[in-house]
């Protein structure tokens, strides 16, 4: 079959203050029409870099070299008119971020409608019909009254079904989809899959994913490009390279499933925290002159018992209360309903009154890029709580602790002078485990810690806070969408739906014999490879 | 175990240092503004003139790189001295460096009278050479006096140059000041209202709302009303004003810093509230805050100006750009070296801090860029 799109030895690179940085080192890679090809690789190994230099939509201090050959046109090079009249109608893109990638302030009629009149040449009634069709095409209820509604009225996954419409509504010969699912939830994930795969069938064009999971490779791609550091180390039928991964790196990424389980606690344990019939209301508007508040429940009547060196997962999707209720339990958000802490009753306790309390508990956050203050160093980082709950201490001690700290968790403590955003995610998030743990807590709500990370290193953080638990008695409120990750760290699991707990049981119990609707399209979303 | 050496980090300060020197309009202007602030503090002891100083010779004399008096106007110079003295000139001469007179009169003639001639700014060093045995008729001597203005003079005769540095030195004083004065109140008001947020946050803005309400001139007029002219008033009534712009940049960035999850953590440790604000919510802010205040010390020079234009701000003999600017308006015509100088040195220096400001704002902030 004759190819769609060609890169030959394409190469990126960027100007910085540092000197030029090569994002990409030369890559070939062919599409050909009616076939579905993946681009696989870590964080920062130059997938996105390499799409976006070939579509000539690299930030200013970018530089694209090489062949991408579309048909006879080489699109590196090429003039920003004449790209133009290529993308948006013969090649399109959908984006990771369908929160950013639609215009907040036009209705979803006005996006679709423009671009079908720009490059299909046809009047407003003809467009508008084929804006309605493509609405349909991909899925969406009600498209007569979608189209005037805008992108605020909508979920993630309509909107990102509205940026598939947009981007096939053209009959476009290429389709690139960078992430396209990452951001949203795990269910949603699931249908965004598979519309695109039933659209890719019915159409016939070809598509390009671009993701950092094997699991959506495994269901889409025909043929698979893994890339590593700017290069591609591997390539070759998805089945082939599945069954046998040629270079080192593809094993590593398909080892990368957290595996192992958490051994069991011993039912004797003392309890560590206990929470019954927690709720958590917000009230929203209101305030000088405003409108009358509302309600909204966030946590509704959510009840758990953690025993010492137990995990209890919390999951469930976003919006469905987890980390309101995690954060009612540290009383960082006020709540009703009875918390009790190492056989302490902690209810109505103020800031102050908290404050010893809170060198027990811990919490280690998502995003390891948010939750490290960029101004300190990593040192300044970790002893923080120290100078706050042992004054006493000195700085030789302090710096002591801090080495011992970055020590267990598996990074270089000579590096402790060193500023956050010198290190990648995963270190990160060592870092920030390294702060939890360095008050030796009882207990560490864990929210979402590995979910913003690469399946490898997930992995790794995976086996080190398993490992921590086991050194330390640790208890562990683990909070997560992914059920491949609870089920290898978690004894105990509660669902979560809309604030309610719909579910509880022991991991095998959920993982087994799920009895929920809800919590079997979680379990398919998490383990579809 | 104990001894492991920490490696230097790169701090994002560092970062934005490098990016900064990579801005050359940026540096450009850096040394621009050092340049003038060094010609300021210094310049006005240099040019040998004190800014007080009036020279009724030379009034509106235009700039020169030549020294006054003119060779061309000593003529006419000793004959308006002589007609002062009721004398009759008989003859000059230029000898030696002296400048030689030979007067008459009708009267025999006091000694005194090469009073005349030091009075001028022209001459020096009157003495009397000779003197003719009735007295009628006598011969002075005195040294032509050298004076140079580069700048020309004003209206009063004062030295342009050296009231210009001074006026630059008030100037940036009032801008530095009035702008600190700004940037404390509003730092401070703005992060304990962003901070303690909720009733407090809504009364507090409430406050700055009604004060932005105030027309400024209108205030100022009723500031100088009750307090007299004051150049302390000056910084008291820009600063006053200029606040309030701060308190709302400051809110908002502790609102949005608040959120971050890094504060989460620290609250989660039980770190206090000072303690978030100062190791947490401040040092994560100062980037912004730099940026406004290199954009606001022109604000306060412009409003200087302004108010000093309308007669509200600095006094005589004390000067400003602004002052000397609104004088020099005054004499557009015949001698607008009055206006065009004192308004370089203002333009220039607005122009280097605006470019130091959007420096500042790509070093420390790249993403908005």
């Amino acid at each position: 079959m004759k190819p769609v799109l060609e890169l030959k030895n394409v190469k990126v690179s960027f100007d910085t203050l540092d000197g030029n940085v090569a994002a990409v080192k030369g890559a070939n890679i062919i599409v050909r029409a009616g076939e579905t090809i993946a681009i696989v690789g870590e964080s920062g190994s130059g997938k996105s870099q390499l799409m976006m230099g070939a579509m000539g939509l690299l930030a200013a201090n970018g530089k694209a070299e090489g062949k991408a050959l579309f048909g006879d046109q080489n699109l590196i090079g090429m003039s920003k008119v004449q790209l133009n009249s290529i993308r948006g109608s013969k090649i399109t893109m959908i984006f990771q971020e369908p929160m950013t990638s639609l215009d907040p302030l036009y209705t979803i009629g006005n996006q679709l409608i423009e671009p079908i009149k720009r490059h299909s040449h046809l009047d407003h009634t003809a467009a508008r019909m084929r804006a309605l069709e493509m609405l349909e095409f991909v899925k969406i209820k009600e498209p007569e009254r979608r189209l005037r509604s805008y992108p605020h009225e909508m979920s993630g996954g309509q909107r990102q079904r509205v940026m598939i419409a947009m981007a096939l509504a053209n009959n476009p010969e290429l389709l690139i989809a960078d992430e396209p699912t990452t951001a949203l939830d795990v269910t949603v994930q699931a249908e965004i899959l598979e519309l695109m795969a039933s659209l890719q069938k019915k159409m016939g064009m070809a598509m390009i994913f671009i993701t950092h999971d094997l699991g959506i490779v495994k269901r889409i791609a025909n043929r698979v490009y893994v890339m590593r550091k700017g290069e591609v180390v591997e390539e070759g039928d998805t089945k082939t390279v599945f069954a046998k991964p040629k270079h080192e790196y593809t094993k590593a990424l398909l080892d990368a499933e957290p595996s192992g389980r958490k051994s069991p606690t011993s039912p004797k344990a003392p309890i560590v925290l206990s929470g019954s019939n927690v709720r958590v209301t917000f009230n929203i508007g209101g305030g000088f002159l405003g409108s009358p508040v509302i309600q909204l429940k966030a946590v509704d009547g959510v009840s758990l018992v953690l025993k010492q060196g137990q995990t209890i997962g919390i999951v469930g999707e976003s919006g469905s209360g987890k980390s309101t209720l995690a954060r009612a339990l540290l009383r960082l958000l006020p709540s009703q309903g009875a918390i009790n802490f190492e056989g302490q009753s902690i209810t109505g306790l103020d800031k102050t009154q908290m404050r010893p309390l809170r060198k027990q508990a811990q919490i280690v956050f998502q995003d390891p890029f948010g939750s490290l203050s960029p101004r300190m160093t990593v040192g300044q980082i970790i002893t923080e709580g120290l100078i706050v709950h042992e004054p006493a201490m000195t700085k030789a001690a302090r710096d002591l602790r801090a080495i011992q700290a970055l020590e267990e968790v598996q990074i270089d403590p000579a590096l402790r002078n060193r500023y956050p955003h010198e290190f990648s995610g995963g270190q990160r998030q060592r870092i920030a485990i390294a702060r939890a743990i360095i008050l030796k807590p009882k207990l560490i709500v864990l929210d979402e810690p590995t979910s913003a990370l690469d399946r490898q290193v997930q992995k790794q953080i995976v086996d080190l806070l398993r490992d921590l638990q086991k050194a330390n008695d640790l208890s562990y409120l683990f909070i997560s969408h992914d059920l491949a990750v609870v089920r290898a760290m978690a004894d105990y699991v509660i669902v979560m739906k809309d604030g309610a707990m719909v579910e509880q049981g022991s991991v095998d119990d959920i993982m087994d014999h799920p009895r929920e609707q809800y919590t079997r399209n979680l379990m398919a979303a998490a383990f579809s490879n | 175990m104990t001894d492991v050496v920490a490696m230097k980090g790169r701090s994002l300060w560092i970062d934005a240092w490098n990016r900064l020197k990579a801005n050359r309009a940026a540096i450009i202007s850096a040394i621009y503004l050092c340049f003038i602030v060094l010609l300021t503090i210094i310049g006005p002891n240099l040019t040998g003139h004190e800014f007080t100083t009036q020279y009724p010779s030379y009034v509106r004399v235009p700039p020169s790189i030549e020294p006054y008096p003119k060779a061309d106007k000593l003529d006419q110079e000793i004959k308006e001295i002589i007609t002062r003295a009721h004398l009759t000139l008989k003859e000059w001469k230029q000898e030696g460096g002296r400048f030689l007179v030979t007067v008459t009169s009708t009267k025999p003639i006091d000694d005194r009278v090469t009073r005349y001639l030091d009075r001028s700014d022209s001459f020096k060093d009157g003495k009397v050479e000779s003197k003719s045995t009735d007295g009628m008729e006598m011969t002075l001597s005195a040294s032509v006096q050298h004076l140079y203005f580069f700048f020309g003079t004003d209206i009063s005769g004062r030295d342009l140059l050296t009231r210009t540095l001074m006026a630059g030195r008030v100037s940036l004083l009032v801008g530095l000041l009035a702008g600190m004065v700004a940037v404390t109140i509003g730092v401070l008001y703005g992060s304990v209202s962003g901070f303690l947020g909720g009733k407090t946050d809504e009364f507090m803005m409430r406050i700055v709302d009604i004060l932005y309400a105030l027309p400024f001139t209108f205030f100022v007029i009723m500031l100088v009303v009750f307090f007299g002219r004051n150049f302390m008033l000056m910084f008291l009534a820009i600063g006053a004003v200029l606040w309030l712009d701060m308190a709302r940049i400051v809110r908002g960035q502790t609102l949005s810093l608040k959120r971050q999850e890094y504060v989460q953590a620290a609250e989660a440790m039980g770190v206090n509230s000072w303690g978030i604000l100062m190791r947490h919510i401040i040092p994560n802010m100062l980037g912004p805050i730099i940026i406004y205040v290199t954009l606001l010390v022109p604000q306060v020079i412009i409003l200087e100006s302004f108010l000093s234009y309308l007669g509200l701000g600095v006094q005589e003999p004390m000067s400003s750009w602004g002052v000397q600017i609104s004088q020099g308006s005054r004499n557009m015509e015949g001698a607008s070296y009055l206006l065009i100088i004192p308004a370089l040195f203002l333009t220039s220096t607005l122009f280097a801090l605006n470019f130091i400001g959007d420096g500042l704002r790509d070093a420390l902030d790249p993403k908005d860029r």
